[in-house]
Order: structure tokens, then C-alpha cells, then sequence
């Protein structure tokens, strides 16, 4: 009796693995690495999954959601092709790059608006000014403002329950940005989730919340939360893709991108894959609820490609408040 | 207890006496049983409530399409395809690594080792390594075999990375065993002038296995459900292919690419779902959930079998 069930078992398992795959792959086909934020992932991966339709099994995509800061890590060490960003690259980010002898084209695929939103319940608020938001989020609030009241005398006596992004997010650094004035400057007791789905059940429970995440999260679930206008300056703006559009919706409106690695560019799969991005982008991002650029954007990105028109227009700055039309004219710059 | 005096005018009132105790000690039977119970039931109760949850969520979802598609932004056409492929590729690099190792680990720890300064240090070591949190094994996986090794993220990396989670597992289950083993059956080998690997080999290994497979199994389905190490090792991925066949290359009988190719695994695929905007992919993750339960499940309920059905066949 020589363990007979360890050998029978461990075949089995191998033989059942490779009739599992035998038939369905043959060759590996090149893959193209993506990696980075989970805000611009569902764009990607819907992309991805499109290419991968498309070119029918010809080219793999691995799409990873890894964080802004934590893809452009990987891609400046020269492991992935493409830096999925939900804000521009860093300064920092640009000297590791640069020590490593990346570089890269910056190519902007969408426009996200921040949204803010408290309770269905809650009919005091349609409306809330920058200051009023930088009044309830600069650090020094931490354990002031604590109820509707304090913010403006005209609201009620209600208790402030906020919901905001983790600190490691791109979200968190673009909403600090524009709204306190400083990135990552927040205010610390408040409920912080990198998955926005906690920060809906959040707001969407509690009378007096008020919170704030991506517009796409707010769309799927409009019925349970209420998106805030934005007084900028110039009057309310709700979060709709037409203020977004015309650039209206200020400051919360942010350009997303990827960021592709001039070396990988030269593998056909990569250099096809980005193709194939900016000419079915429009239509995709529609999908999966952000807002378009106007087509000229992407044919443009394409054209910085073939012009050879690398680096970045930001200059290692996170910049808010930048319209679509802007953003474009920066880009044209390059 | 017994009262002192058993004269005929206080023996009814001592009868009394003494039921009133036996009562007493009755109840409290009575109310640790209930106690017992209610600790059950309260347990089986939270578990039915997740399980028939997931069952009224997820069963919808599950069909042929289920199992055989790819992940997709579209919640109604997602599926687990490369998530259950990646999850058995995983667990076989891990079975293949970790039981060898644990178990030749396990033998030479309880039969060969002398009992020293060094072997108690080992001693403390694994058994205190059964409880480091699985995250420590990521962290330490992500530093050597990510990028040390540079096996990047791949099926052997994760693959690695499990085996050296349920490594601990697998020794302390091959020791229990070995040490349910008379003494008396290894002295009579001796006695019939057996070496000790022939001691080892025909007597300890067959006798220890059911034991043994049990501790495997149990670590297997540990592992399998393990998320923190491999979202560590960075494979918090989209991913809608296959890897190679091991058949791939017509010059090689076996190839072994696949072991280096990008993956998902079941735990992964349910966490990317649960955190998606759209409600439908609630759904989705629930069906995943029921199918990584169902092979947890089964993986214990195999284990009991073998147990079961190789205990039959010694016979001491």
C-alpha cells in the first residue's frame, strides 16, 4: 500500500486541467498590459473586451486595477504597456519614468464629473457652494462641523454624516485639489472607502450624509441618492454630461487617461490595441456612463502618436477646474 | 451528599433532599443543553440566512453561459470562465508544491528529527506560522517570487503563494496523523529488522494518509478562497482569456507556459462584481459566491470521505 490516493488524486486534477484547456487555446497569443485606476477601468475594460471580439483571440488584454499611483509604479518599471490615470502623472512619477527611460504619450479618453450627494430625504439642500464644501472638508472642520447648522445658519439642525473617497484614490487627490485648494488636504472622521458601493449603502441610509464619488456610481443609483448642484461662482450647476460638455460643471469636472509607453508602441498588438481605443472610445465611454470627448480629441491622440509627440502638458501639476475645450487646446500644444 | 444521620424519621426528608439535588443537576443539564442548542442553531441559522441569500440571488445566473463566458461589462453575459480555469490551475500548482513539502516536512519532523534546541525552534515556527494573516504570505510572495523570482503576476506565482499559506496546515495535519500511529506497530517492524525509511514507507505513510489527505484537503479548500494574498501579488485583473494549453507546443509533450500566464481566480471575480455601479452584477457575484462555496464544500466533503474510506482498509 504505496499511497495510492495521493498519485490517483494529483493525476486526476492534471488530467482534468488539460481537458479543460486543450481544446480551447492553442498558441499564446501577445498580450498588452494594462494597469492602474479603477475609475478609468470600466472604460478600459470595455475596450478591451470589444478587441478582444474584435481580433478574436488574437491579442490578449489584461486590464488591472492597481490605482492611479500603483499603475504608474508598474509602468515606469517598464512591467505594463498602458497606465490606466484618473488624474495627470506626477512630478515624481515623471523622474522615475525618466530614470528608467520611459516614456510615454499622454492620450485623455474621457471626462468624469465628481459628484456630490446627500439623502433623497434630505430637501434643504439643492445647491452648495465651493466655500460651503471647502468649509465642511479643509482639516481644520475635523470635529467642528458636525451638523448641517454649523455649515450655514439657514439649514436645519441636522447631524453631518460625510462619506468620501480613500486617501490612496486619484478621486480623493482631485476632489482635495479643488475643493480644500491642496491635494490630499482633508478632514480625517469621516467614512472613507475605496469601494463606492459602501459610500452609496452610506448615504443612501442616513438622513443627514452628504458624500461624494464618481458620477457613474451616482447614475446607477440615482433613485437612492441626491446629486447636489455646484455653485462655482456662477450660479448652480447640476452634474449632467451636457455641463460637463460644455464646460459649465466646475470645479469637479476632471479629464481621465492612459498613458502608453513609447517602447511597447513598437509591438504591433499595443500600437493596434490603442488604435482600436480611440476609434470605438466615443460610443464606449457613453456606455459605461462618463462623458465623451468630441471625436476630434481621439483622432487627435492618435495624431500626437504618429507625430511622435510624447511627455505630458501638465508638468507633473494636478490641475482642476480644466474644461473639456482647455484641455484640448493644452494638448495641441504638445 | 449523603445525609448523616439515616434514621427512620429523617429518611424521608433525606429521600427529599435528595431528589431536590438530583432536580437541581437536572436543570442545570437542562440549561447547558439549551445553551448548546441555541449556540447551534444561532450558527447553522447565520450560515443558512448567507447560504439561501446567495442561493435565491445567484441561482438565476447559473446556466451553462455561466460557466463557459468570459467577464464582461454587460452583467446579463458575464461570466466565470477564466475565473474557475484559474482558480483549479492555482490549486494544482499549490497541491503539487505544498503536500511534498509539508509531508516530507511532517515524517521528517516526527520520525527523523532528534528532539533539540533546533528542532523546538522549528516546532514553534510552523506552528506559529498556521496563524500569520494571509496577507503577511502576500506581501512576502509579492517581494520574492513577484519580483525576486520575476515570475510577475503568474499561476506559479499565486500558485507559490498558496502553498506556502497552507504549508503550516499541511505539517501539523501530517504530525497529528503520524502521532495516532502506535509505537507498538513501529517496534515490531524494527523488531523484523526494518530500516526506517522501510518503517516509514510501509507503515507510517499508508496508515498517516487518510489523516493526512484530510489535513491537505482542508488547506486546499483554505486556500481557495484566499483574496488578500493574490489582490497582494497585484492580480486584481480584467482578464478574458485562457492561458495556453499544456499542449500548445507541438514540439514539447507537455508545455509548461501556461504556468507564467496572467490569471484570475473566483474570489477575485466576485470582489471586481461586488464593486461594480450596476445592481446586476450584485447578482453575478452572488451565483460566484455559490459556486466557490459549492467547491469548498465539496472539497470538505471529499476529505471526509477519504478519511471515511481509508480508515476502513487499516487494519491494525
Amino acid at each position: 500500500m504505496k499511497q495510492p490516493a495521493r498519485h490517483s488524486t494529483t493525476a486526476a486534477v492534471a488530467i482534468l486541467g488539460s481537458l479543460v484547456l486543450s481544446p480551447l487555446a492553442f498558441a499564446a497569443p501577445p498580450v498588452v498590459k494594462v494597469d492602474g485606476s479603477s475609475t478609468v477601468f470600466p472604460i478600459t475594460e470595455a475596450v478591451a473586451e470589444e478587441f478582444q471580439k474584435a481580433r478574436k483571440g488574437a491579442t490578449n488584454v489584461t486590464v488591472g486595477i492597481s490605482g492611479t499611483g500603483g499603475g504608474f509604479k508598474k509602468f515606469c518599471r517598464g512591467e505594463t504597456d498602458i497606465a490606466n490615470a484618473s488624474r495627470p502623472i506626477s512630478k515624481k512619477e515623471m523622474d522615475d519614468c525618466s530614470k528608467a527611460g520611459i516614456r510615454y504619450y499622454e492620450l485623455p479618453v474621457a471626462y468624469d464629473a465628481l459628484t456630490v450627494m446627500v439623502n433623497p430625504q434630505n430637501t434643504f439642500i439643492k445647491s452648495m457652494t465651493v466655500a460651503e464644501l471647502k468649509k465642511i472638508w479643509e482639516p481644520g472642520a475635523q470635529g467642528r462641523i458636525n451638523n448641517w447648522k454649523d455649515v450655514n445658519p439657514a439649514w436645519p439642525d441636522q447631524k453631518l454624516k460625510l462619506y468620501g473617497a480613500g486617501a490612496d484614490s486619484g478621486t480623493f487627490d482631485y476632489f482635495t485639489e479643488a475643493i480644500v485648494g491642496k491635494a490630499k488636504s482633508s478632514r480625517g472622521d469621516y467614512t472613507a472607502s475605496e469601494d463606492d458601493n459602501v459610500l452609496v449603502q452610506g448615504i443612501a441610509g442616513d438622513k443627514g450624509a452628504l458624500g461624494y464619488f464618481g458620477f457613474a456610481y451616482y447614475i446607477e443609483n440615482q433613485k437612492k441618492l441626491k446629486a447636489v448642484a455646484i455653485d462655482g461662482g456662477k450660479g448652480p450647476i447640476a452634474p449632467t454630461p451636457e455641463n460637463v460638455d460644455n464646460g459649465s460643471y466646475q470645479p469637479l469636472s476632471r479629464p481621465i487617461f492612459i498613458y502608453v509607453s513609447e517602447k511597447s508602441l513598437d509591438k504591433p498588438e499595443v500600437r493596434d490595441f490603442v488604435d482600436f481605443y480611440m476609434k470605438n472610445a466615443r460610443p464606449l465611454v457613453k456606455e459605461v456612463k462618463y462623458i465623451p470627448l468630441p471625436a476630434k480629441a481621439y483622432s487627435g491622440n492618435l495624431d500626437h502618436i504618429a507625430r511622435k509627440k510624447i511627455g505630458t502638458v501638465f508638468g507633473g501639476e494636478n490641475e482642476t477646474g480644466l474644461t473639456i475645450e482647455e484641455l484640448m487646446k493644452r494638448e495641441a500644444q504638445l | 451528599m449523603i445525609p448523616k444521620s439515616i434514621g427512620a424519621s429523617s429518611s424521608e426528608s433525606g429521600v427529599a433532599e435528595m431528589r431536590r439535588l438530583i432536580a437541581r443537576h437536572k436543570t442545570w443539564d437542562w440549561l447547558f443543553g439549551l445553551l448548546g442548542t441555541l449556540a447551534l442553531l444561532f450558527a447553522t441559522l447565520v450560515f443558512a440566512a448567507l447560504f439561501g441569500q446567495m442561493l435565491i440571488n445567484g441561482t438565476p445566473q447559473l446556466s451553462w453561459e455561466f460557466f463557459t463566458s468570459f467577464p464582461s461589462r454587460r452583467a446579463a453575459s458575464a461570466g466565470i470562465l477564466s475565473a474557475w480555469v484559474g482558480t483549479i490551475l492555482v490549486m494544482l500548482v499549490t497541491a503539487v508544491v505544498a503536500v511534498p513539502l509539508g509531508i516530507g516536512a511532517g515524517i521528517y519532523l516526527e520520525e527523523y528529527a532528534r528532539k533539540n534546541l533546533l528542532t523546538d525552534i522549528i516546532e514553534i515556527n510552523v506552528t506559529n506560522l498556521a496563524g500569520v494573516p494571509s496577507i503577511i504570505y502576500g506581501l512576502l510572495a509579492l517581494g520574492l517570487f513577484v519580483y525576486q523570482f520575476g515570475l510577475g503576476q503568474s499561476i506559479a506565482a499565486a500558485g507559490l503563494t498558496l502553498a506556502l499559506l497552507i504549508l503550516p496546515v499541511v505539517i501539523v495535519a501530517t504530525r497529528e496523523a503520524i502521532r495516532t500511529i502506535p509505537q507498538n506497530i513501529r517496534e515490531g517492524a524494527y523488531a523484523c529488522g526494518s530500516s526506517k525509511w522501510q518503517v516509514v514507507s510501509h507503515h507510517i505513510i499508508p496508515y498517516s494518509l487518510p489523516g493526512i489527505m484530510t489535513g491537505v484537503i482542508i488547506g486546499l479548500a483554505r486556500a481557495i478562497g484566499e483574496t488578500a494574498p493574490i489582490i497582494t501579488i497585484g492580480a486584481l485583473t480584467f482578464i478574458a482569456f485562457l492561458p495556453p494549453s499544456p499542449f500548445s507546443n507541438p514540439e514539447q509533450l507537455i508545455s509548461f507556459e501556461w504556468l507564467l500566464a496572467p490569471f484570475t481566480v473566483m474570489p477575485i471575480q466576485m470582489f471586481n462584481w461586488i464593486s461594480r455601479p450596476e445592481e446586476a452584477f450584485q447578482a453575478n457575484a452572488a451565483a460566484a459566491g455559490l459556486v466557490l462555496l459549492l467547491m469548498t464544500l465539496s472539497m470538505n466533503a471529499l476529505a471526509i470521505w477519504i478519511r471515511y474510506h481509508f480508515r476502513k482498509k487499516i487494519k491494525w
